[in-house]
């Protein structure tokens, strides 16, 4: 195979003759080489008819059928008979499969009209509605079950979850979350400096990170993270059958898979914000010290001082909620997922956006919520 | 029909030369020096139970596994020894048929079978889409050419795989458990069309399987591979392996334990 480019080339040589032309084909017809077209030999003559001969031909493949189906098609077209009577029987029926195939095939029509399209797009949104409450539903039941049956829930699983989303993010979290209070820290700073107000930057830091930035960074780094990887799992074993061998055994995939990751997002994602609010105060704290000169004492005894306890339990609560949409997103579009690898794709980028929007639309609602409560 | 002999780069050497093959992964070794010669236009088939290392020694063979020592020869050209160059240009004249299909999910049946084409040739769409169409017509699929993989049944992903396998018009090609996961009819179908790309073509063909009735019905010579002794244990025709082989390993496997020629 290294000497490829010694061996004979396909030709082609046209005779014309009292009978009309013979074209003559020899050497090695290679589909993956130079293929020689029958459009260069046809120049603009009409024999009376044409024999094709092939005798010199020392080995062929489907290169050498493209060529004799378009001397065919040509022949039709100028009304030029085509005779392969020498042929090999073997060329003739390959030939032949050929024709046909270009005769009958017709392409698949996927196209739709626009009645039928809506109709179609109301159908699939009320499946998906229906999907989305039912799979709510069964998440309700099966934490009944674990609330009555305890012993009965895979806690295993869940710790190992709770180790991948909880632990295993702490690196990332701290990172965005003490850049995030850094970069509030700033551009209060640059504000409330004017004023001589610096050590309200303190005040504003502290109360927006504890309230709103801790929670809400935590959640979507868990929902780019771990959302997106519940889904790419779900997804997979349902592409396995995994998830068909758990229902045939009796066995409730929500119970088996989803709960305990839910679980473990759910005690997780306080945890975390937690976490994420004392490194963004450490970010507003580094600033103040850097930018303002405003010594960490005075800093801390201010947060103190505009932080009380039900401000860090509404962004605990929060914390919670965000956990467990971001859970239930992550599984449901799992579960969704067809069959295939592009479904899977699919399935944990739709994870990921479902998981953000919720998290938005629950923040407003609990905005609006705590404002009338007057939490 | 004379005149049509194959005319390939070293006319005499055999399809395949295997020898000293050394097959593993990582630290673990799980064939041992393995050699073995595919005479042009036979039907070759690698069996063995279940876990022997029979699709580890397909894998190393059409490299997607690099062997731990030995050779490989195609077309009396080396392969395994060969650079990354040389081996890529191999490679367009394999073609291989994995266990599932294998076929690629986003692609149409035609767009798969076109994939190949569209990468080592110089044809046009339309002719790409004309020839696309023949394979799938060879194996049965005339009519699904715009049909995707996840909408058409596991046989029926085999045999689109097969015609991908043949987009171009390859000289040896590989199975691995072409009859898995099919029904006895549909098997014995792809061992008819197995039979009649031979015919018409001349492919050498390799195949990876545990299917007695395919073994028995297209195989033109055998070797068995066996767990413990990581290696070939037995060479020939398959009849005339369980009539005469004196080891015990051989007669169980090919006679299913009963001594006798199944009546297949």
């Amino acid at each position: 195979m290294s000497d490829h480019a010694v061996q004979p080339q396909a030709r082609v040589t046209v005779q014309s003759g009292a009978e009309g032309c013979t074209v003559i084909l020899a050497g090695v017809w290679r589909i993956t080489a130079a293929v020689p077209r029958w459009a260069a030999y046809a120049n603009g003559e009409k024999p009376t008819r044409l024999k094709i001969e092939m005798t010199a031909v020392e080995r062929w493949d489907s290169s050498l059928l493209l060529f004799l189906f378009e001397v065919q098609q040509w022949g039709r077209a100028h009304g030029v008979p085509c005779d392969f009577d020498v042929v090999p029987a073997k060329v003739r029926t390959l030939l032949g499969q050929l024709v046909a195939s270009h005769e009958t095939s017709v392409p698949l029509d996927r196209s739709e009209n626009f009645l039928t399209s809506v109709g179609l797009a109301t159908q699939d949104a009320w499946k998906k509605a229906r999907e989305i409450i039912a799979f709510v539903g069964e998440c309700v039941i099966s934490a009944w079950r674990l609330v009555r049956l305890p012993h009965k829930f895979r806690w295993r699983d869940c710790v190992d979850e709770m180790q991948q989303c909880g632990a295993m993010a702490l690196p990332i979290v701290s990172l965005i979350s003490f850049l995030v209070g850094l970069i509030m820290a700033y551009q209060a700073a640059v504000q409330l400096r004017q004023f001589g107000a610096d050590i309200y930057v303190a005040d504003l830091v502290g109360l927006s990170v504890v309230r709103e930035m801790g929670p809400m960074m935590a959640a979507i780094v868990l929902a780019g993270r771990t959302g997106a990887a519940f889904a790419a799992t779900l997804g997979n074993m349902k592409a396995n059958e995994e998830i068909d061998a758990l229902t045939a055994l009796g066995i409730s995939p929500v119970d088996f898979l989803v709960l305990p990751r839910i679980v473990a997002l759910g005690l997780m994602m306080p945890l975390l914000a937690l976490y994420a609010n004392c490194v963004g105060i450490l970010g507003g704290m580094i600033v103040a010290l850097g930018v303002l000169q405003i010594p960490p004492a005075a800093y801390w005894i201010e947060t103190q001082s505009i932080i009380d306890l039900s401000d860090v339990n509404t962004g605990l609560f929060k914390a919670l909620t965000f956990g467990l949409l971001i859970g239930l997103a992550g599984c449901l579009r799992g579960l969704q997922a067809d069959r295939s690898a592009a479904g899977v794709g699919r399935a944990a980028t739709s994870a990921v956006v479902t998981a953000i929007l919720l998290i938005i639309v629950s923040d407003a609602f609990f905005a609006v919520a705590f404002n009338i409560l007057g939490l | 029909m004379s005149a049509l002999k194959r005319n390939p780069p070293h006319p005499s050497a055999p399809a395949i030369e295997v020898s000293g093959l050394v097959c593993g992964y990582g630290e673990q070794t799980i064939l041992r020096e393995v050699s073995f010669n595919v005479a042009r236009g036979e039907i070759f088939f690698i069996v063995g139970g279940s876990g022997c290392g029979k699709s580890t020694l397909l894998r190393h063979l059409v490299g997607l596994n690099s062997p731990m020592g030995g050779s490989v020869r195609f077309l009396g050209a080396p392969f395994s020894e060969a650079d990354a160059e040389t081996r890529r240009a191999q490679l367009r004249h394999f073609g291989m048929l994995f266990q599932g299909g294998a076929l690629w999910s986003s692609l149409t049946l035609r767009q798969n079978v076109a994939l190949p084409l569209e990468e080592y040739t110089s044809l046009t769409r339309r002719e790409i889409e004309e020839l696309s169409a023949l394979k799938l017509g060879q194996v049965g699929l005339g009519g699904y050419e715009d049909y995707y993989p996840a909408e058409i049944s596991g046989g029926m992903k085999k045999r689109a795989g097969l015609a991908r396998a043949l987009a171009l018009d390859p000289e040896i090609l590989f199975f691995d458990e072409p009859s898995a996961g099919l029904d006895p009819v549909t098997s014995r179908k792809l061992d008819e069309l197995i039979v009649e790309i031979r015919a018409m073509f001349g492919t050498t063909i390799v195949v990876v399987s545990h299917e007695l009735a395919s073994i028995y019905d297209i195989a033109d010579r055998v070797i068995m591979l066996e767990k413990q002794a990581q290696g070939i244990i037995a060479e020939g025709a398959p009849r005339v392996l369980a009539t005469t082989s004196e080891d015990p390993r051989v007669q169980e496997f090919l006679t299913r334990g009963t001594g006798k020629v199944p009546i297949l």
